[in-house]
């Protein structure tokens, strides 16, 4: 690693600060800014290091810094054939969206955020500069912090840099429409990149192999699309994938059609009216207040957001205020149009 | 009999067989013994060992063994390489291959609910009828649980392109420290708070046991394809791994095999591997009928290009299982070579793969030591295997000092402690190599949130003093 990278790391632990510096927020693009919460007012606004350190295309893998937009490092990457399993939301930083951990329309194909996350360099509440992970594609020396680090919405620590885990831009892909099925389509389909459905139409992307796209598609009875539909906002709802087919349902359903888009084979529901709370077991707010005590046990970090809120969850986690209404992201602004 | 701490073994064995019932727990010397180790070289001695059937049994004899001023071991089939499952400072093992039973398959959520003691292959042959499978496949899958799997984040070949147990796993029933029962992750899209669920996979018994398990099915490819193209220099295979990754392919596994195993698994399962050749790569490509057939030329050109002698593809379903059994065979295949092996795993770059390969043969050398390199090279997850004979006076600080090398180099190039098999005891004192004092510290942080007392799994993975007044001591009664 560079020198330059270490003295931009250790310049932002700097600027975090020690234990005793005060709250302290990290501010990225602030596509997602309200998930979980609202930042205390008194807390000071730091940013994380931006540039790209080292992309080795062959390895595909990257070393960022957190303060880089997910579009920059998209841009980097396609220029190898390369692409990286993040949402790019306007705006939106690597850093941002590790700590959200939200992901893109293109989860059915690409995973969940948080396999995407190798190593991390972080800064913890005071001030120090710690090492999760390890660059490579495989590793399992020690606990794996990383997963923490993903959906910790700063709360734990603040990310500086890290290596991510890159994948080959598929050579072919197609956005498709129409009123077919999408729980069928969904099993018929082998790995589409995307089903979405709202209540009437569905939409499906397609990826890979031209050939293959092309009798995918044949097989899905879709006609061709510009890409996906706007998404409902600003509410996003986490199911199980078997219980999207009720949301299609008569009124007594809490969406309604043109109320939704659901992303099929996932769960994600994106919706203009809030999930339903969900209870969390006693247990796990427990294991949330402990892990808190030891990562951040002045309470400095990103004062006021809370993980367990940020998914509509009802926990009784105990707050100095009220938690305002998480919020979401309105739109996937992901260039959806292809290599 | 109190021992020298005030501990009573009889009122141990006692509540223990109050709570399950008297023929699943065993005190007696021989038993005792047999589970004193797993399949690394490492030793240690359990109070009491127990077979819990249900979720309530687990907590019950982790409570149990707490009240007694016991540690518990969670353990599986033993097959782990690291010693994650050797008992230290006399603990209650806490055996779960009785609990086998796979409770519910759901194919619409593409999601199965097993207990921890389901072995790794019974899963995956249960899901054949649905067109599913479970993902992570290590070489021990015939043998090893998905309870281990979720202990050690295992992997196996075809984690490549498919990721590790981690990503296939998406809620845990476990029983904490504290004995008290509950849920991480879920089976919703994107389940409430911190990834628990993350962090307890891998974490090797030292944050609870997991006692259900929610694991991610995957659907069986339309089509597979399976090539073995061989080598007149391990450089030259090597390479061809290289080029393959930077050619924008993600094959499905990506296995590369030196001479000697090459031909120690050739004379033993008669897959018609060259037995002349210096390497030979196995590589397979899953997906849509024209993906892979295009990816079949790709690694086709680009192995020619690197010097390839041949290029065969598997011709049907029996080839392919028969050039598989080659290579998963491989390990006791060894048996016919030396008395005795010690199998390393370490990470590197996948560009760095070739010259820490030099490197590897040349520290055996310089060793004295026999080599073998089997190994998932799609990851740059390298597995020497050390041949020796224990019966040799003084080879096992030989088997060591290599090993330690071997670590050595492969950190030198970027690359990390362990790949699939985990930290366990084996490492544990190896962990300052790769991670600074406040590395260590955070990690040390995470176990305590969970287990404040150090009653699970205790003294491994992380070496004595991680934490600030870590009181952790070095572990008695235990013979490397």
């Amino acid at each position: 690693m560079s020198s330059a990278t270490t003295g931009a790391v250790e310049a932002f632990a700097a600027e975090v600060g020690p234990a005793d510096a005060g709250p302290v927020s990290a501010v990225g693009g602030r596509t997602q800014w309200g998930v979980g919460g609202g930042v205390t007012p008194d807390a000071r606004e730091v940013r994380a290091p931006a540039g790209i350190v080292a992309l080795e295309a062959a390895d595909m893998t990257v070393r960022v810094r957190a303060g880089t937009t997910v579009a920059e490092l998209d841009a980097a990457l396609a220029e190898v054939g390369q692409t990286v399993a993040l949402p790019a939301w306007d705006g939106a930083t690597v850093g941002g969206v590790l700590a959200v951990g939200h992901s893109g329309l293109r989860r059915l194909g690409w995973g969940p955020v948080r396999d995407v996350l190798l190593e991390a360099r972080v800064v913890t509440a005071d001030g120090r500069v710690v090492k999760a992970g390890g660059p490579t594609v495989k590793n399992v020396s020690g606990y794996d912090l990383c997963r923490l680090l993903v959906g910790s919405l700063g709360t734990l620590a603040f990310t500086a840099e890290v290596v991510l885990r890159t994948r080959p831009l598929p050579p072919a892909e197609r956005w498709l429409a129409g009123d077919a099925d999408p729980f069928t389509l969904v099993e018929r389909l082998y790995r589409p990149a995307a089903v979405l459905w709202d209540g009437t139409t569905t939409w499906v992307l397609l990826d890979g192999h031209p050939d293959d796209v092309a009798a995918q598609s044949a097989l899905s009875g879709l006609a061709d699309a510009d890409g996906p539909p706007a998404l409902p906002g600003p509410h996003r709802w986490s199911l199980r994938p078997s219980e999207l087919p009720a949301l299609g349902g008569d009124g007594s359903s809490p969406g309604g059609p043109g109320r939704f888009v659901a992303e099929v084979g996932v769960g994600v529901v994106h919706a203009d009216r809030p999930a339903r709370p969900r209870p969390v077991d006693p247990h796990v707010v427990e294991l949330h207040r402990r892990i808190k005590a030891v990562f951040d046990p002045g309470g400095r970090l990103n004062p006021g957001r809370h993980a367990l809120v940020a998914a509509g969850a009802e926990g009784g986690m105990t707050t100095n205020r009220r938690p305002q209404t998480p919020e979401s992201v309105t739109s996937e602004r992901r260039n959806e149009g292809g290599p | 009999m109190e021992d020298q701490r005030g501990r009573d073994p009889g009122a141990l064995a006692a509540d223990l067989r109050a709570a399950l019932t008297p023929d699943r727990v065993r005190t007696e010397g021989v038993e005792l013994g047999l589970y004193g180790r797993d399949a690394s070289v490492m030793t240690g001695a359990a109070a009491a060992v127990c077979f819990p059937l249900t979720t309530d049994e687990v907590a019950a004899a982790v409570r149990i063994a707490r009240r007694h001023g016991r540690p518990f071991v969670a353990r599986g089939s033993g097959t782990g390489l690291a010693g994650g499952a050797v008992p230290v400072g006399d603990p209650v093992v806490i055996v779960t291959t009785k609990m086998d039973r796979i409770l519910e398959v759901d194919p619409v959520d593409r999601v199965a609910w097993v207990q921890p003691g389901v072995i790794n292959l019974d899963l995956t042959r249960a899901l054949a009828p649905h067109g599913l499978h479970f993902a992570p496949d290590p070489s021990s899958q015939q043998a090893c649980t998905v309870g281990g799997n979720v202990a050690n984040n295992s992997g196996g070949p075809h984690c490549l392109a498919y990721g590790v147990t981690s990503a296939h796993v998406l809620a845990l029933e476990v029983v904490l420290p504290d004995g008290s029962v509950t849920l991480l992750g879920g089976l919703d899209a994107e389940p409430a708070g911190l990834d628990l669920r993350g962090v307890f996979v891998g974490s090797e018994g030292t944050l609870g046991i997991a006692t259900r398990i929610a694991v991610r099915l995957t659907p069986d490819p339309p089509a597979v394809a399976t090539l073995l193209l061989d080598f007149d220099s391990v450089d030259d295979a090597a390479e061809t791994v290289s080029g393959i990754i930077a050619g924008g392919l993600l094959p499905a596994a990506l296995e590369m095999m030196d001479r000697r195993i090459t031909q120690a698994a050739e004379e033993f399962v008669h897959a018609g591997y060259p037995t002349d050749a210096a390497a030979v790569l196995l590589v397979e490509l899953d997906g849509l009928p024209a993906g892979v057939g295009a990816g079949v030329e790709q690694v086709r050109t680009i192995g020619l290009a690197h010097g390839a002698r041949t290029v065969r593809v598997a011709a049907d379903d029996a080839e392919r299982a028969l050039l598989w059994k080659g290579r998963k065979s491989a390990f006791g295949a060894v048996a016919r070579l030396a008395p005795n092996y010690y199998l390393h795993d370490t990470v590197v770059p996948r560009t760095r793969l070739c010259e820490v390969l030099a490197q590897v043969y040349a520290i055996a050398d310089r060793h004295d030591l026999g080599v073998m390199n089997v190994f998932h090279a799609g990851d740059g997850n390298l597995h020497p295997l050390l041949l020796f004979d224990a019966r040799e006076p003084g080879v096992m600080e030989r088997v060591h000092a290599a090993g330690e090398e071997i670590v050595q180099v492969s950190l030198d190039a970027g690359g990390v402690l362990s790949g699939e098999h985990g930290i366990g005891l084996e490492k544990r004192d190896l962990m300052p190599l790769l991670f600074g004092p406040d590395d260590l510290d955070a990690q040390a942080r995470l176990r305590e949130a969970f287990d404040p007392d150090g009653v699970a799994n205790p003294t491994k993975i992380l070496p004595a003093g991680s934490r600030c007044g870590d009181l952790q001591s070095v572990p008695e009664g235990v013979w490397v």
